[in-house]
């Protein structure tokens, strides 16, 4: 469980702290400079995270609510 | 009338008439009023939610933003992500001890919480202070939407005036339930208009969207990165993480929080918003594609590039659906903007002074207060300023200083004092404006210190110094306390037998 919400900690990381290294435009990915595809990466990852949180997050279980 | 005119009117006349419908013969309580009686399921919380991305501000300032400065926009798809992430855990909380204790305010948790209504006193008026900026932003972009749009046929001032009017006699007949209703529209229409533009502008001008992003670094070498100085890596980091922080503490989407049905409602929204976020990649796109279409935009005409190159592109009725939904995204932000304004003032600052005032007496004050908070907004708009953006930055740099204070609240052992919070919170703001109003940085502040400190944003130097207020008064009460707790049986001794 606790291991799941750790989860929530890589996006800060990613957007945080990733710019610092990937800074730059080249190697684009599907046009966009490395650093936007490297944002619009991380919001996708960000949403399956969540919904691997919430799924597995007993709070929300249909009994309960 | 031309034809954009139409829509553009159709736009107002739809917002008025859904935000009339919303209130459907319920009788108008302070709490219908203010939290629709916490009865939103997940969508129309969503929508309150959503609301807070989907302002003039995703509009036009973030494809401004992105025509003025290229990378540096890039932050508008973090922060909120990042906001969202922390929502999940942070929101039930609050839901929870506001639906306990029958909330309406924000103001209203932190005079709960630290049991003291003086807090609440300065909770809204930093509150109020933050939200009058955001609501000059929504009619500021008012204004040049009908202009541009409407191809010069009614001039930017009577379009605020008109603007201004719609939301406040939707807000004061059918409160949050107006903005929600209305908000329907004005996601709907915004959805379709930036996807559209996000992607038909990149093809038609460029064939691509590689194309694109190699004829802007070939004009513009690493425009769309962030550059070394300035709004470097340092200033990106440390902004997103403020605004991140940030994002729930306006007093608005805090409010919204509290209408939700029950806790899952916001879970599921926490989980499903992010992907939301990506819209605004559409926003950006569309001011990087103005960039080399309509160049010599300067100051803070930036701020008309998606509008600039829609009439160059297209027809004048395309325009007008355009403009439409660009006049639903100030009319939405700006209702709820006037309703939690008006209840701050009404329930924590009103009735501070007139404690045994009803619930009823309160509601009519809020409603009273609505067209007052409305003209001190025009006045504030009419009379010019600065972008978009920057006005933005400096309402969230006010009420992220809530932020310390409110997760301290939430802790199980209740550390921080009441004074401590109100010390911390008067602390950090005052650093705003004083900073604010300087034009300081912390170059300019602090000339000794490394250059990458110096671009990080200064709103961590007023939450630094909130904090360490915070915990420095908070822990001199405790010791104070502690030693009076003490004091008879340590002067014991002492006294004559």
């Amino acid at each position: 469980m606790n291991m799941v919400r750790a989860l929530a900690l890589l996006p800060f990381v990613a957007m945080l702290v990733g710019p610092f290294f990937l800074n730059r435009v080249t190697p684009t990915i599907f046009g966009m400079p490395l650093l936007l595809a490297w944002f619009v990466a991380w919001i996708l990852i960000t949403a399956a995270i969540m919904a691997v949180i919430f799924r597995f997050d007993p709070l929300n279980r249909d009994d309960i609510s | 009338m031309n034809s954009a005119l139409g829509g553009i009117a159709a736009a107002a006349l739809l917002a008025l008439g859904l935000g009339f419908l919303a209130r459907r013969g319920r009788p108008m309580g302070l709490g219908q009023w203010t939290v629709a009686g916490r009865s939103f399921g997940a969508p129309l919380v969503f929508l309150l939610m959503a609301g807070e991305i989907y302002t003039t501000f995703a509009f036009l300032g973030g494809s401004g933003f992105a025509y003025g400065r290229g990378g540096p926009v890039y932050y508008i798809l973090c922060y909120a992500t990042l906001a969202y992430v922390l929502s999940y855990f942070m929101l039930p909380p609050i839901w929870r001890y506001a639906r306990d204790n029958e909330l309406f305010s924000q103001a209203d948790f932190f005079v709960g919480k630290y049991e003291s209504p003086m807090l609440g006193v300065l909770v809204s008026v930093v509150g109020i202070v933050a939200l009058i900026p955001y609501l000059v932003l929504q009619f500021k972009g008012l204004g040049i939407i009908v202009e541009i749009a409407g191809y010069g046929a009614i001039g930017a001032t009577p379009a605020v005036w008109i603007g201004a009017a719609v939301a406040t006699a939707y807000v004061m007949v059918s409160g949050v339930r107006g903005s929600a209703w209305t908000a329907v529209a004005k996601d709907a229409a915004i959805l379709l208009v930036v996807v559209f533009l996000g992607v038909y502008f990149p093809l038609h001008y460029y064939g691509g969207l590689g194309a694109m992003f190699a004829a802007i670094e070939q004009a513009k070498p690493g425009f769309t990165v962030l550059p070394e100085r300035g709004e470097s890596v340092w200033w990106f980091s440390s902004t997103v993480l403020l605004t991140a922080l940030g994002f729930y503490m306006w007093p608005h989407s805090f409010g919204a929080i509290y209408t939700a049905r029950n806790e899952r409602v916001i879970r599921l929204n926490a989980m499903i918003l992010p992907l939301y976020q990506l819209i605004l990649l559409f926003v950006v796109l569309i001011g990087l594609a103005a960039i080399l279409q309509v160049p010599d935009l300067k100051g803070t005409d930036v701020d008309l590039a998606l509008f600039k190159l829609s009439v160059k592109t297209f027809d004048p009725w395309v325009v007008g659906l355009i403009g439409a939904a660009g006049v639903l995204t100030a009319l939405v932000p700006g209702s709820m903007i006037l309703m939690t304004a008006a209840t701050l003032f009404a329930n924590n600052l009103y009735r501070a002074a007139h404690r045994s005032a009803s619930d009823a007496h309160v509601l009519n004050v809020a409603k009273l207060v609505v067209p007052v908070v409305a003209l001190v907004a025009i006045y504030f708009t009419l009379a010019g300023g600065q972008t978009i953006v920057a006005l933005l930055l400096m309402g969230y740099s006010f009420v992220t200083q809530l932020f310390p204070a409110l997760v301290l609240s939430l802790a199980r052992n209740k550390w921080a004092t009441r004074e401590g919070a109100a010390a911390g919170i008067a602390a950090g703001v005052a650093t705003v404006a004083a900073i604010s109003l300087n034009h300081a940085t912390i170059g300019t502040l602090f000339p000794a210190l490394p250059v990458q400190i110096k671009e990080l944003n200064t709103g961590l130097i007023a939450l630094a110094v909130n904090i360490v207020v915070l915990v420095a008064v908070s822990a001199g009460v405790r010791f104070a306390a502690a030693r009076q707790v003490l004091a008879p049986r340590s002067e014991r001794p002492s006294q004559p037998a």
